[in-house]
């Protein structure tokens, strides 16, 4: 495999798993199992409603960065190959 | 001082800001124009992204709404910035990668066709115009709500400081401008907000505050919880809303962000591809903040609207009822004349109409904030109207001078000449939402909310289309934007304006609302192009090449 098909497998793996935890938090736990989640609760949150209105989105900002440094490490290691 | 003056001074720096930004930036080239010479650096992006994207309807209604709706206002809290993920995955990177003005520019390229660039052109500008008219509207209110001036004139006042900046400035001009408002509607968002958290909670964060409990030990959404039950409202916490359509709005916004020419087209603007990136990550950091807020401050309001007035005595009620009476966004009517304020679901026996708006511009007044706190949120309010309106200006004006005429019409055009074009048509579209900000069709509001819909069935399966598939044609994605706007355009007009033999929500397809429907247009859009490329020729070598080379981030 050249080192540029390697680069792509690389990305969209990376692509699959940071966008199955996307879903996950927001449709998964703040919308589709939402009525369960909320049967735990933790201080004054029930846990959907928490994922819905606040989780969610801190993932999703995790996420991006997480992105940014897998891609800038991936690009060094590109750039080195090459 | 009077509240009068603070709000004239606020509001008199901001402008002079802005202004003074707009002239030392001012674009020269067709390059600085579009895409502000490629050279914002992420952080900077980021803020004006999230300036462009916040608009008024962020900054004072959507607390208001969630307050009302509870767990159903969630689709609009992910909605909103689950997009910005899918952008930073899916989409920026390529696109700046791409490297060149507009969103048509892309889909004009790579499907090799100007019929596909016509059809990206039409759909941007419809996208973009449902959009703008509904933010005129909303500079419109929010300067006759606080300057006190009649709501056209306050659309004339707007369109001209728009019409300075975004002509003169271009989009390196609107770039910083947005940066300065960003620094000023976040700031007038979260000083109130993290006041009423110390009031209600203590707690000096209101995304923690509103999970913990008040002076009587009791959580306070458990509260509200217990309240919105007594009342006959749905409990706060749980929703109305089917579980699916949820889903599918939800889906549709996120979608339908990242398919946003005017957002798409932040990520064009800046120096590298892994600045794309980045810009993005701080993009929704700075959403976030305002995003995360906006909940707590709906469970701090509404907890304090029912407990002030619900069978209270009228004649006893705070002053700040008072004063919001006299705008009419809080209205009561004794049906039963015993004095006291019945607040309930039932619209029989309800007395009470409370506007949604008033949950965040009451909010100072709430919690006994000086005058100047007023006058910042007044500043706050315009800058998030202003920053929104002049990024969806640009986009109108690249699509009618770039794509149109240097593209399609006259591609002969010089570089001074297209710049010209570029202005004039900012100065005619500043115009025509002026025009629609003073006469507003009925159908704004409705459409705003749908122009998510729009984008996601229309952009989002051909850009992501053309990047991560080598084998998709013109003839397909064509089909598929074709059938994928249609097909929204159909839904949205039967159930919303009642053409076609229009319809209630009982005829809903498979109970999907309108606004969620985008996203099913967006399936259909997908499975129309992916079946009829398979029976279509492959693109050629050449495009095959150039999808190869966005993907690639060094190389040239």
């Amino acid at each position: 495999m050249s080192i540029r098909q390697n680069y792509w497998k690389t990305n969209l793996r990376y692509l699959v798993i940071l966008l199955s935890i996307w879903f996950t938090v927001s449709f998964g736990f703040g919308i589709l199992f939402a009525d369960q989640l909320n049967q735990i609760q933790i201080g004054g949150f029930k846990l959907g409603f928490w994922f819905a209105q606040q989780g969610a989105i801190y993932v999703f900002v995790i996420l991006i960065f997480v992105y940014i440094y897998l891609m800038n490490r991936l690009d060094e290691k590109f750039k080195n190959e090459k | 001082m009077a509240l009068q003056y603070w709000i004239w001074i606020a509001v008199g720096i901001s402008f002079s800001i802005y202004i003074a930004i707009a002239i030392i930036s001012r674009a020269s080239s067709t390059g600085e124009f579009y895409i502000a010479g490629k050279g914002v650096p992420p952080i900077a992006n980021g803020m004006a992204t999230a300036a462009d994207w916040m608009s008024a309807a962020s900054f004072i209604s959507m607390a208001g709404i969630i307050s009302f709706n509870g767990y159903d206002g969630s689709v609009y809290l992910m909605g909103w910035t689950g997009g910005y993920v899918l952008l930073a995955l899916l989409l920026a990177p390529y696109l700046r990668k791409f490297g060149k003005f507009t969103v048509p520019d892309f889909i004009g390229d790579r499907y090799y066709s100007n019929v596909a660039r016509a059809v990206a052109v039409f759909c941007a500008l419809i996208v973009s115009f449902t959009y703008i008219a509904g933010q005129m509207r909303g500079v419109g209110v929010v300067f006759s709500r606080y300057l006190e001036v009649d709501i056209n004139t306050g659309v004339f006042i707007g369109m001209l400081i728009v019409l300075f900046y975004a002509v003169l400035g271009g989009m390196k001009g609107i770039t910083y401008t947005q940066v300065a408002q960003y620094c000023v509607l976040i700031f007038a968002f979260m000083l109130p907000a993290i006041f009423i958290s110390l009031m209600v909670t203590g707690n000096v964060i209101p995304q923690i505050g509103f999970g913990t409990s008040g002076s009587d030990g009791v959580y306070l959404l458990d509260k509200l919880d217990g309240l919105q039950r007594e009342l006959g409202f749905h409990e706060y916490t749980s929703g109305k809303k089917s579980t699916l359509d949820v889903f599918f709005i939800t889906a549709a916004l996120m979608v339908g962000t990242a398919g946003l020419p005017h957002v798409i087209v932040r990520f064009f603007t800046v120096k590298k591809v892994s600045d794309a990136r980045k810009s993005a990550g701080w993009a929704l950091l700075f959403i976030a903040i305002l995003y995360t807020t906006a909940p707590a401050v709906a469970v701090f309001s509404r907890t304090n609207l029912i407990e002030t007035v619900s069978n209270k005595a009228y004649a006893n009620l705070p002053e700040w009822f008072e004063k919001w009476e006299s705008t009419g966004l809080i209205a009561f009517d004794d049906k039963n004349q015993d004095g006291l304020i019945q607040y309930v679901a039932d619209s029989e026996v309800n007395e009470l109409t409370v506007d949604a708006d008033i949950m965040v511009l009451a909010n100072p007044e709430i919690a006994n904030l000086p005058n100047w706190v007023i006058a910042i949120m007044a500043a706050g309010a315009l800058a998030a109207a202003l920053s929104t309106a002049a990024g969806l200006l640009l986009v109108i004006s690249s699509s009618v001078s770039h794509d149109l005429i240097k593209k399609m019409i006259k591609p002969d055009v010089s570089e001074k000449g297209e710049l010209i074009a570029a202005r004039l048509s900012a100065v005619g579209a500043v115009m025509l939402a002026a025009y629609f900000g003073i006469n507003p069709p009925g159908f704004v509001a409705a459409t705003v909310a749908l122009a998510f819909g729009l984008a996601a069935a229309s952009f989002f399966p051909a850009i992501v289309m053309g990047i991560f598939s080598k084998k998709m044609n013109k003839e397909g994605a064509v089909a598929g934007m074709v059938v994928g706007v249609l097909l929204m355009l159909f839904y949205m007009t039967k159930f919303k304006f009642g053409w076609f033999g229009g319809g209630t929500e009982k005829d809903w397809w498979f109970g999907i609302s309108p606004e969620g429907f985008g996203t099913f247009a967006m399936m259909v859009n997908f499975t129309v192009s992916i079946i009829i490329s398979k029976f279509t020729p492959a693109p050629d070598s050449e495009i095959q090449q150039l999808v190869e080379n966005i993907r690639n981030p060094n190389d040239n």
